[in-house]
C-alpha cells in the first residue's frame, strides 16, 4: 500500500523497517478472517488490517498515540495468526512490536494501567519474586471477587484468580549445571529455564531433562540465564526486554563456546518465538548482533529437537490426546507437524480441535490486561477442545496450560511430559489420580 | 492518489451537520457500534482497491436488522449518502466511502441462523464469511458452491452485492445461481423479504435484480443460500504449456467440446512463481502457462473426464501433466491459486482487471494484453478463471510513484476496452464499483444505462445508496 514518510523519518531504522513492512500489505483483508479479536468483536479496528492502518497513520503523521489507537493495539494478542494467513508476507510481528515501543515511549497511560503494568513487569520475569507473589496470592484469594468489582483493581482480582492453588517447591531442574547423558552421548544442548514456568510447572523441564539425558543428550542449565524478555517485550518495554536478551545471549554463547551446543532447547513456545527473534531485536547493537543471530539459529522448540533424534515408534497406548497448538508454536514458529507426529509415534491417538488457529486468550499477560476478550476466547477454545472427547489435552506453552486449565476439568499437560512417559519415564502425576 | 475517477461532490448540507449526525447515530446504536473520530475512520477509507481512498463521515457497525433499518431511516430523512461494507475485500472499490457518507459495516452480523439439510439451505446473517457457510455444513457432507478467492474473508452480503464468482463456478454457477432469498433493508428503513427456500418465487424475479446491485438497491442483512452435496471425490490436475496462447486454445477446445470440469484456472509464468513462493504447492516452474483443471465425482467419472481432457491438451502441446496425489497436495494447489492476488504484494502493488471474453478470443486477448502492458512499460501477471473466460490481468506497478500509477490505470482501461471489443464485458465477478464506472459507456448505450438507472431509482429515489458507484457521473437523472 501507499506510504507517505519523509526522508527524515526514514532515517530512523525502526521507521524504515516499518515502512518496508507496510509497503508489502495490499489491503486484501484475508487477515481479518483469522484474527481472534476481529472474529470476537467484529470491528475492523480490532483486526490486523485495521491496526496496520492505525499504526501507519500514527507513524506517518508523527502524532502522539491517543487512547483510540492504544485501545486497539492493546487488544492485539500478538498471536500472529495473521502472519500465517497473509499471502503478501507482511511482517505484522515486527510492525506491532515497533508500535508498542512507540506507544510505551510517548503515551501516558492512566495511573491504574501504569500500576498494573509496572507490577507485572517487576514480578513475572523474576522467579523468586513471582514465587513470593503467588504465596501472597493464596492469602489474597478470598478478596479476588471483591477486587474484580472495583474497576481500577480488576486486573489484580484476575491475577488472584489465575494464581495456582498449589505452589511447587523450587525444582532441581532450575539449578545451573550440567546433566550428563545417561546413554551413549549423542548431543549436547542448553535448556531454557526461564521465569514463570519453573515456578508454575517445574515438572515440564524435569521431564525434558529426564527424557533428553535418557536418550543420550547432555543437558546444560547455564549460569546467569533468565527470563527471555517476551513478557516485557510485548508491553513495549524494549530496553528491559533487550537487557534480558543480552544476558541470555551471554550465558548461551559461553555454554556454546565451552562445550559446543547442538541446540538451545525451549519448552515454552512463547519464549521460543522471542528467542528466535533475538537476531532481529539486537540487529542494531554492534556488540551483540552477530552473537544474537547465532543464538536465534540455535534456538529450537523441544519438539523440533526431538524430531532430529529419530525416536523409535512405540506401541499404541489406549489414550486420546487433543493437541492444542499454541499460537507461538503454529504462527510464531510455524511448527505444526512435529509435536503431533511425535505424539502419534509415541503411541497416542491425536485429535485436532476445531478452530485450532484461534488463540486461547492467554497470550502472555493478555489474560490479565484484557480479561473480557480473554475469557470469551477461553470459553470458545475449551468448547472446541472438549468437543474432541479426548482423554487429555497436550500443548507446548505454559501460558496456554494455565489458561485452559482454569476452564476445563480435562487434564492438560505439556507434550514433553507425555513423551517422557512414553519413552521410559514415570506416568505424569496429573494422570495418576 | 490518482484523480482520474471522481467521487461525487460531498453535500455541504451533510458535512456541516456532522456533529449533530454523529450524536443522532449514537442514539440509534449500542455502545461500540459507532466510529466517529478521524483516527478510527481512516482505516475504513478503502477496500482492496487501494488506489482510491476517501475517509467517510462516520462508520456504524449495527448488530441487528432493526439497527440497520434505524440508520437508513435516519440517513434518508436527511439525505445522507450510505456505503455498505462487508469485509472490505472489493477489488473494484465497491466499499470505498465518500466524504459525506455513513459506512454501514455488517461485520458484527456474523451468525448462522438456520441450517436446513432437508431443503438443502442455510440462512445466515450478511456478515458471515463465504467460507464459514461451507465449514458449518462440511461435516454433514455439504458445501456452498461459489468460492471467490477471498472466500476466507469476504462476506455473503458482499458476494450478493457483487454477484461474486469463483473458481468452482464453472460447474455450479455464480452467486445468483445459488441464492434463494434475502431479507433486505430499503433506503428508507423499510424491511422487505425476497425469495425463500424454493428455487423460484412467485412474481417478478426481484432477487435476480438485487443480486449484483452493488449496494444500491438496499442493504441485505440475511440471506438464504443453496447447499450442495460434496462430490465423492475431487482432484485438481496441473497442465503446463510452453505458451499462454496454447493454454488458452486448449481451454477453448475443452469447453467447446462440451466438457464441463468443476474448474479450469489459468496462471502465466509470473503468476506461477508468485503463488509458488507463498504456497509451495509444487507448480511446475519451467512452463510458460499452467492450467489447474479440477474434475470430480467417482473414480471412474474422474478418470473418464480426465482422459478426454488430456487428449485435447496433447493436441495443444501440453508439456507437463501432474495429478495431485493427496488431499494435502490438492489443498496446497488451491491455496496457492486463491492467494494469488495477495501474494502479488510480495513483489509489487497491483490493480486487478476483471474483463470477461468469449473463449474463442482468449488467446487473442492474452496476446493483445501483453502488447498493451509492454506499450506502457509495465509488468503483468495473469491468473484467472479460464473456463469462464473471466480474465484477471494483475497490472504490477509502484503505488508510491504517481506516474507509474497513472500508467497502470491507463493500461487497465485499455485492457478492459479490449475485452469489450472482443465481444466480452467489463466485469465477470468483481463488480463495476468505482473502478470501472467511467467505462460503462463503452459497454452500454445511454439508453441501456437510462433503463438501469430507472430500475435503481425505483428502489432508491433519493440516490443515497452507494451513489458514487456503477453509473458514470455524467448522464445521471437530475436530482
Amino acid at each position: 500500500m501507499q506510504t507517505n514518510f519523509t526522508a527524515a523519518q526514514l532515517a530512523d531504522p525502526h521507521v524504515a523497517e516499518s515502512e518496508s513492512i507496510l509497503r508489502k500489505c495490499v489491503h486484501c483483508g484475508f487477515c481479518t478472517a483469522t484474527c481472534p479479536t476481529y472474529v470476537t468483536l467484529g470491528n475492523e479496528l480490532d483486526s490486523p488490517r485495521g491496526r496496520i492502518y492505525l499504526i501507519k497513520d500514527m507513524l506517518e503523521n508523527g502524532r502522539p498515540a491517543d487512547e483510540e489507537v492504544v485501545t486497539h493495539i492493546d487488544r492485539c494478542l500478538s498471536c500472529l495468526a495473521c502472519m500465517t494467513t497473509c499471502p503478501s508476507g507482511v511482517n505484522y510481528m515486527h510492525l506491532v512490536d515497533h508500535a508498542r515501543v512507540h506507544i510505551e515511549n510517548i503515551y501516558k497511560r492512566p495511573l491504574k494501567d501504569r500500576l498494573v503494568r509496572a507490577t507485572l513487569a517487576a514480578v513475572l520475569p523474576y522467579p523468586s519474586r513471582f514465587r513470593l507473589a503467588l504465596k501472597a496470592a493464596r492469602l489474597g484469594r478470598p478478596f479476588a471477587a471483591l477486587l474484580r468489582r472495583v474497576p481500577p483493581l480488576k486486573a489484580f482480582g484476575v491475577m488472584l484468580d489465575l494464581a495456582p492453588r498449589r505452589i511447587a517447591p523450587p525444582s532441581n531442574a532450575a539449578q545451573p549445571g550440567t546433566r550428563a547423558a545417561g546413554a551413549e552421548k549423542r548431543g549436547r544442548v542448553a535448556i531454557l529455564t526461564g521465569c514463570a514456568q519453573p515456578v508454575l510447572k517445574p515438572e515440564i523441564n524435569e521431564a525434558t531433562i529426564r527424557l533428553l539425558t535418557r536418550l543420550g543428550v547432555e543437558v546444560v542449565v547455564p549460569e546467569g540465564e533468565g527470563c527471555c524478555g517476551a513478557l516485557v517485550h510485548h508491553m513495549g518495554r524494549e530496553e528491559q526486554a533487550l537487557v534480558s536478551a543480552r544476558r541470555n545471549v551471554d550465558a548461551w554463547i559461553k555454554a556454546a563456546d565451552e562445550g559446543g551446543l547442538d541446540a538451545i532447547v525451549i519448552t515454552a513456545s512463547g519464549c521460543g518465538t522471542t528467542i528466535k527473534d533475538y537476531g532481529h531485536m539486537l540487529r542494531l547493537d554492534p556488540a551483540y548482533a552477530e552473537k544474537a543471530a547465532r543464538v536465534s539459529a540455535l534456538a529450537k522448540d523441544i519438539t523440533e529437537y526431538l524430531t532430529s533424534l529419530d525416536l523409535p515408534r512405540q506401541e499404541a497406548k489406549n489414550m486420546t490426546v487433543a493437541y492444542h497448538s499454541a499460537c507461538s508454536m503454529q504462527h510464531g514458529q510455524k511448527i505444526t507437524v512435529a509435536p503431533k507426529l511425535l505424539l502419534k509415534n509415541a503411541g497416542f491417538t491425536v485429535r485436532d480441535p476445531a478452530e485450532g488457529h484461534l488463540c486461547c486468550g492467554s497470550a502472555g499477560t493478555y489474560n490479565i490486561l484484557q480479561p473480557e476478550i480473554s475469557a470469551t476466547l477461553k470459553a470458545r477454545k475449551v468448547k472446541n477442545i472438549e468437543a474432541t472427547k479426548a482423554d487429555i489435552v497436550a500443548t507446548g506453552n505454559i501460558g496456554c496450560i494455565t489458561q485452559i486449565a482454569t476452564g476445563t476439568r480435562m487434564p492438560i499437560l505439556h507434550t514433553v511430559e507425555l513423551l517422557d512417559w512414553a519413552y521410559g519415564g514415570e506416568k505424569p502425576a496429573l494422570l495418576q489420580k | 492518489m490518482p484523480e482520474t475517477i471522481a467521487f461525487l461532490e460531498p453535500k455541504q448540507s451533510v458535512l456541516s451537520r456532522r456533529a449533530a449526525i454523529i450524536e443522532d447515530l449514537a442514539d440509534l446504536l449500542p455502545r461500540d457500534c459507532l466510529i466517529s473520530e478521524r483516527r478510527g475512520l481512516v482505516p475504513f477509507e478503502t477496500d482492496a482497491f487501494i488506489a482510491y481512498r476517501q475517509v467517510p463521515l462516520a462508520v456504524v457497525l449495527p448488530e441487528t436488522t432493526a439497527e440497520v433499518a434505524a440508520v437508513l431511516r435516519y440517513c434518508s430523512r436527511y439525505g445522507i449518502p450510505v456505503v455498505p461494507r462487508g469485509a472490505g475485500t472489493s477489488l473494484s472499490g465497491g466499499a470505498i466511502p465518500q466524504a459525506d457518507a455513513v459506512v454501514i459495516g455488517l461485520s458484527k452480523m456474523s451468525r448462522i441462523l438456520d441450517i436446513d439439510f432437508a431443503n438443502r439451505t442455510a440462512t445466515v446473517q450478511a456478515g458471515v464469511t463465504n467460507l464459514n457457510i461451507s465449514e458449518a455444513v462440511s461435516a454433514d457432507g455439504f458445501f456452498y458452491a461459489p468460492d471467490p478467492s477471498s472466500q476466507l474473508a469476504c462476506t455473503i452480503g458482499g458476494n450478493i452485492g457483487m454477484n461474486s464468482g469463483g473458481a468452482h463456478c464453472l460447474k455450479y454457477g455464480v452467486t445468483t445461481n445459488n441464492l434463494l432469498g434475502v431479507k433486505m433493508v430499503l433506503f428508507d428503513g423499510t424491511v422487505i423479504e425476497l425469495g425463500g427456500k424454493a428455487l423460484d418465487a412467485p412474481g417478478y424475479d426481484l432477487l435476480g435484480l438485487v443480486c449484483g446491485s452493488e449496494g444500491q438497491l438496499g442493504i441485505v442483512t440475511e440471506a438464504t443460500v443453496r447447499l450442495i452435496a460434496k462430490p465423492e471425490g475431487a482432484r485438481p490436475v496441473l497442465f503446463g504449456f510452453p505458451s499462454s496462447e496454447e493454454a488458452g486454445s486448449c481451454v477453448a477446445e475443452v469447453i467447446g467440446s462440451g466438457i464441463i470440469p468443476v474448474a479450469i484456472e489459468f496462471m502465466d509464468k509470473p503468476a506461477i512463481s508468485i503463488c509458488e513462493a507463498f504456497a509451495h504447492a509444487g507448480y511446475p516452474m519451467d512452463v510458460e502457462a499452467l492450467l489447474i483443471v479440477e474434475v470430480e465425482g467417482s473414480e471412474a467419472e474422474m478418470e473418464a473426464m480426465l482422459s478426454n481432457i488430456i487428449e485435447i491438451a496433447r493436441r495443444h502441446g501440453v508439456s507437463t501433466i501432474k495429478e495431485s496425489q493427496s488431499a494435502t497436495e490438492a489443498a496446497l494447489i488451491w491455496k496457492g491459486r486463491k492467494s494469488a492476488f495477495g501474494a502479488t504484494g510480495r513483489i509489487a502493488d497491483y490493480i486487478c482487471m476483471d474483463g470477461t471474453v468469449p473463449l474463442g478470443q482468449l488467446s487473442h486477448v492474452l496476446k493483445k494484453t501483453s502488447e498493451i502492458i509492454d506499450g506502457y512499460g509495465l509488468r503483468v501477471a495473469n491468473v484467472f478463471h479460464a473456463g469462464d473466460g473471466n480474465m484477471h490481468p494483475l497490472i504490477l506497478y509502484n503505488i508510491n510513484d504517481p506516474e507509474d500509477a497513472a500508467r497502470a490505470e491507463a493500461a487497465g482501461n485499455d485492457i478492459l476496452k479490449l475485452c469489450v471489443d472482443a465481444g466480452g464485458c467489463l466485469t465477470g465477478e468483481h463488480g463495476v464499483g468505482i473502478e470501472k464506472r467511467d467505462l460503462m459507456l463503452h459497454q452500454f448505450s445511454q439508453a441501456d444505462l437510462d433503463q438501469q438507472m430507472a430500475a435503481r431509482a425505483a428502489f432508491d429515489p433519493q440516490w443515497i445508496m452507494n451513489p458514487s458507484k456503477v453509473f458514470p457521473l455524467e448522464g445521471r437523472p437530475a436530482a
